[in-house]
């Protein structure tokens, strides 16, 4: 899963030295890899924790939309695989805070700023999953649109980061093809079936064009992540990627894109497509979202109703601790 | 709210004859969770066959800024590699 950068932080005028900040964007532009204990600017280091825990944050709440499924799963075997992928969620979100974490935060602060609502994470979340063809619709379309972010932010300058993305995008390959399964299987089936595989599509398709983030003209911070290769391709490249290989993916298995204005373009090479509602995506990041309350309780509760967990186990390292003393 | 677990570095053994190799790290109370946490985030998929952890505290590493003092003689130091003798024509095996 992956969000593009949601929150902005104001510029702030940088007090870091000329000659190592030449030095550092000579590193940066010869496609060398910054590591936790090199000097690096200060705004990198924001951009970088900012987006890596947005990034985490994502893959973290992400399990619960699927999460609602995996007791009606509709067989042993589809269960399996549901579980399976929404433990690989939460490890996606485990390599990610670790990586943040390397840049000097905490995963206390980064959990923190999650469950008070200051921290975003992918508006794609806050949607309902309302029927099973929705897991179909969110392994295919959604960690489809996550592999198309992810796929370049293996080649990304923050080593922990890159690193992080490589391993993700190894095991997210197997997320796309269980969803677009699921698809498949219900577009060949009953008419019912039939029905909610297309309908599933119908409200997935949107909100997943939507995963890339605001049209470039509206994305101020694109250019100096480019430089910095903290960002490899804009949003609207990775959007018309998207749109050009899940079209003929919808139409190969009998789905209709719900969109009037798609066309193939000769001449680009690739599909027209209409309009973005981005007054609904800048209502879902700020948590307007249909469900994005009910996300955050799910997630909090977790935590608190985990707490005995970690003091019991907190308490056992104590004991031995002292017996090992004694 | 409670304060973070230790962190600790994760090393995996890929397969029997390879060194543990760095993967990322975990929060564990102690050593024995923390393998237990290791196991579960990084070798889901048969990546390993031996875990190593590591309190991240107790890691020294060289400086970045003293990369060039530390690693840069090596480079005026050519006659370490083989390549730096002329062996003459029809001498083998060496």
């Amino acid at each position: 899963m992956y969000t593009t950068e949601l929150q902005k932080t104001k510029p702030v005028a940088s007090t870091d030295p000329a000659d190592k900040l030449a030095a550092f964007e000579a590193r940066v532009a010869a496609d060398e890899f910054i590591e936790p204990k090199d000097w690096m600017p200060e705004a990198y280091r924001r951009t970088l924790v900012r987006q890596i825990s947005q990034h985490a944050h994502s893959e973290i709440v992400g399990m619960l939309p699927e999460g609602n499924w995996i007791t009606r799963a509709p067989s042993l075997r589809r269960k399996a695989i549901l579980l399976a992928k929404v433990q690989d969620e939460a490890g996606h979100g485990l390599y990610l805070y670790s990586a943040a974490e390397t840049l000097g935060t905490s995963r206390e602060e980064m959990i923190e700023a999650l469950h008070s609502g200051k921290a975003k994470y992918s508006t794609i979340f806050n949607y309902p999953t309302l029927t099973w063809a929705d897991m179909g619709a969110i392994g295919w379309l959604v960690d489809g649109a996550a592999i198309m972010n992810q796929v370049p932010l293996q080649r990304t300058s923050y080593g922990p980061y890159a690193r992080a993305m490589v391993r993700v995008c190894k095991e997210e390959s197997f997320h796309q093809r269980q969803g677009y399964e699921i698809m498949m299987h219900l577009a060949a089936g009953t008419d019912a079936q039939k029905r909610m595989a297309q309908d599933a599509l119908n409200r997935w398709w949107w909100p997943s064009l939507m995963m890339f983030g605001p049209p470039d003209e509206n994305s101020p911070n694109t250019a100096q992540s480019m430089r910095w290769r903290i960002k490899r391709e804009t949003n609207d490249e990775l959007r018309q990627k998207f749109v050009d290989i899940t079209v003929p993916q919808a139409e190969a298995i009998g789905l209709t894109v719900p969109d009037p204005d798609l066309k193939w373009n000769e001449e680009k090479g690739g599909y027209d497509f209409g309009e973005i509602d981005w007054s609904e995506f800048y209502a879902v990041v700020k948590g307007e979202g249909p469900v994005a309350k009910e996300r955050m309780r799910a997630r909090v509760k977790a935590w608190e109703d985990g707490a005995w967990i970690r003091e019991a186990a907190d308490a056992y390292a104590a004991k031995q601790a002292e017996r090992n003393a004694a | 709210m409670s304060k973070d677990w230790p962190l600790w570095e994760v090393f995996v053994r890929s397969k029997g004859g390879m060194a543990h190799r760095h993967v990322g790290s975990v929060h564990a109370p102690d050593g024995e969770i923390a393998v237990k946490h290791a196991r579960d985030t990084y070798t889901r998929r048969m990546e390993g066959v031996s875990l190593w952890v590591v309190r991240s505290s107790d890691i020294h590493a060289s400086d970045p800024a003293d990369d060039a003092q530390n690693f840069d003689p090596a480079q005026d130091k050519i006659y370490r590699h083989p390549t730096f003798y002329d062996i003459p024509e029809g001498i083998t095996h060496i």
